[in-house]
């Protein structure tokens, strides 16, 4: 890779949950830019994936916001310092270029972007979301190249006979998607109610009507093939009769779980998949190396949304000091400070 | 009062269970290997247990929510459940589950 491809930046923040997007509004007061990376295809963490609908009655001020207006709130709030977003992408590696003093760290995602920066934020949260993989017997043998538990290119799945399983969204949005260029596409759910958008449910039962695609009432129990090539799952329907339905694609779409991923092999101590973290700084064992939110741990931390607002404050003064080491930082409230109100881009 | 749960490698164990508790909460304290990662809210069907076919009748019938996130749980039947829907009362003594299967 050429130099033209590397991103040259103060900051950059693992994870946009509540605390990661907090956190370039502390930055962002101090004059440093952030890069957000998230491998979800939204910001919002938890708060937008796990319950965005329901109500969160601890945040200050906020006598009772759900978890998706908080993270609306958040993004409201930051446009005046413009992160720049990178979703849909993991950091997978995170490298040491530099000093003590000054430290400098090489970061790349899954997606080939690379950043070079003088510090990090982990807000990494529960750990990375990611797809949940079903305890088939034997399924392992097929990942890769008959299973699939996300579609990156859907060019990969033309004139394929897919299995597609699951009833929420990404089950009726992939089917609808790969219909055209599979050779034949079944869903199959456990009953005959889907989470997903009623209009996609709509076009998938018309799909069915003409003939275009089939739907199944079961669940897979197992799975038939040779090497890595699947020939047919073995499904059982709510009465105990088993079928087979032939393929050679098998799509599982049973939701996101949260998993620790790459962090751990980033060199960082760890306590019980948790960073330990200072609590002056938030810094880890790595000068330059901060971790804020529901991944860090210290001596009477509380996993609250509140915590990791306090905690990406305290962070962002230590990396004041990396970014502009030759600056004096003065504190100054929002309310009174003409010239944080000019960053705010209200005075 | 007591809960009965069969973990996945088949060992019974009796947990004693408090009053106002989720059947989740009391597998969790226990030690039990329940992930219950979004701690109660619904969200996540990494709490899925199967009743016992004699309590089955006893419990509130699920809600729709419930149901619907039965749908992100594997090998889901007839009698399966969240256990952070179930609250415990006296009347729920004895109440036998067995883990399901997790997702990795
Ligand atoms: C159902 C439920 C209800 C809750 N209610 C409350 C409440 O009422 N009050 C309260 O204060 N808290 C509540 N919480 C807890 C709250 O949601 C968390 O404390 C908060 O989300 C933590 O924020 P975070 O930014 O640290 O991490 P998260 O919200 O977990 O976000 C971390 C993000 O980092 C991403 N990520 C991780 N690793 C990588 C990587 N390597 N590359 C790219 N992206 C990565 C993840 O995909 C994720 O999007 C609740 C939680 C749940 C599940
Ligand atoms: S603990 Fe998440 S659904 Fe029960």
């Amino acid at each position: 890779m050429t130099n033209d491809n590397i991103i040259t930046t103060d900051v950059v923040i693992v994870g946009a949950g509540p605390c990661g997007l907090f956190a370039v509004f502390e930055l962002g007061l101090l004059d440093i830019k952030a890069h957000l990376v998230d491998i979800l295809p939204k910001v919002g963490g938890q708060c937008a994936e796990l319950y965005p609908e329901k109500p969160i009655y601890d945040i200050p001020g906020f006598p009772i916001v759900t978890g998706q207006g908080l993270v609306d709130n958040l993004v409201e709030q930051i446009r005046p310092f413009g992160p720049t977003f990178h979703l849909n992408q993991m950091i997978e590696a995170l490298e040491p270029i530099g000093t003590a003093d000054a430290p400098r760290f090489r970061v790349t995602t899954d997606a080939g972007t690379v950043f070079e920066t003088k510090t990090v934020i982990v807000a990494a949260g529960g750990g990375s979301f990611q797809p949940k993989k079903p305890p088939i017997p034997g399924i392992e043998a097929y990942e890769g190249n008959s299973v699939f538990y996300a579609v990156r290119k859907m060019e990969a799945f033309r004139g394929r006979d897919i299995l597609i399983v699951g009833g929420g969204d990404s089950a009726l949005d992939w089917t609808l998607n790969l219909q055209p260029i599979a050779r034949r596409v079944t869903l199959m759910h456990r009953r005959d109610d889907f989470r997903a958008a009623p209009h996609s449910v709509e076009q998938m039962r018309a799909l069915v009507a003409s003939g275009q695609m089939d739907m199944k009432l079961g669940q897979v129990t197992g799975l038939k093939g040779e090497g890595t090539a699947l020939q047919a799952a073995i499904c059982r329907d709510s009465d105990g009769q088993t079928f087979e339905i032939a393929c050679n694609t098998l799509l599982p779409f049973f939701g996101l779980t949260m998993k620790l991923g790459p962090i751990a092999d980033w060199g960082l101590n760890l306590n019980e998949n948790l960073i330990p973290a200072d609590t002056e700084k938030f810094e880890t064992s790595t000068p330059g190396i901060f971790a804020i939110g529901d991944i860090n741990t210290y001596p009477g931390k509380l996993k609250l949304i509140l915590s990791g607002f306090h905690e990406a404050a305290l962070a962002a003064q230590k990396v004041h000091r990396y970014v502009y080491p030759d600056k004096r930082l003065t504190f100054q409230y929002t309310t009174s400070s003409t010239s944080l109100q000019k960053k705010l881009g209200v005075a | 009062m007591h809960v009965r749960v069969t973990d996945r490698e088949g060992e019974q164990r009796e947990l004693e269970a408090l009053e106002g508790w989720r059947l989740m909460e009391i597998i969790r304290d226990w030690g039990l290997p329940i992930k219950a990662e979004c701690g109660g809210a619904c969200a996540c069907a990494t709490c899925h247990v199967y009743v016992a076919a004699d309590w089955v009748d006893k419990l509130h019938p699920p809600r729709e929510e419930e149901l619907e996130r039965l749908d992100e749980a594997f090998d889901v039947r007839p009698n399966s459940r969240l256990a952070c829907q179930i609250l415990f009362s006296p009347e729920l003594d004895g109440l036998t589950v067995v883990l399901a299967p997790e997702l990795d």
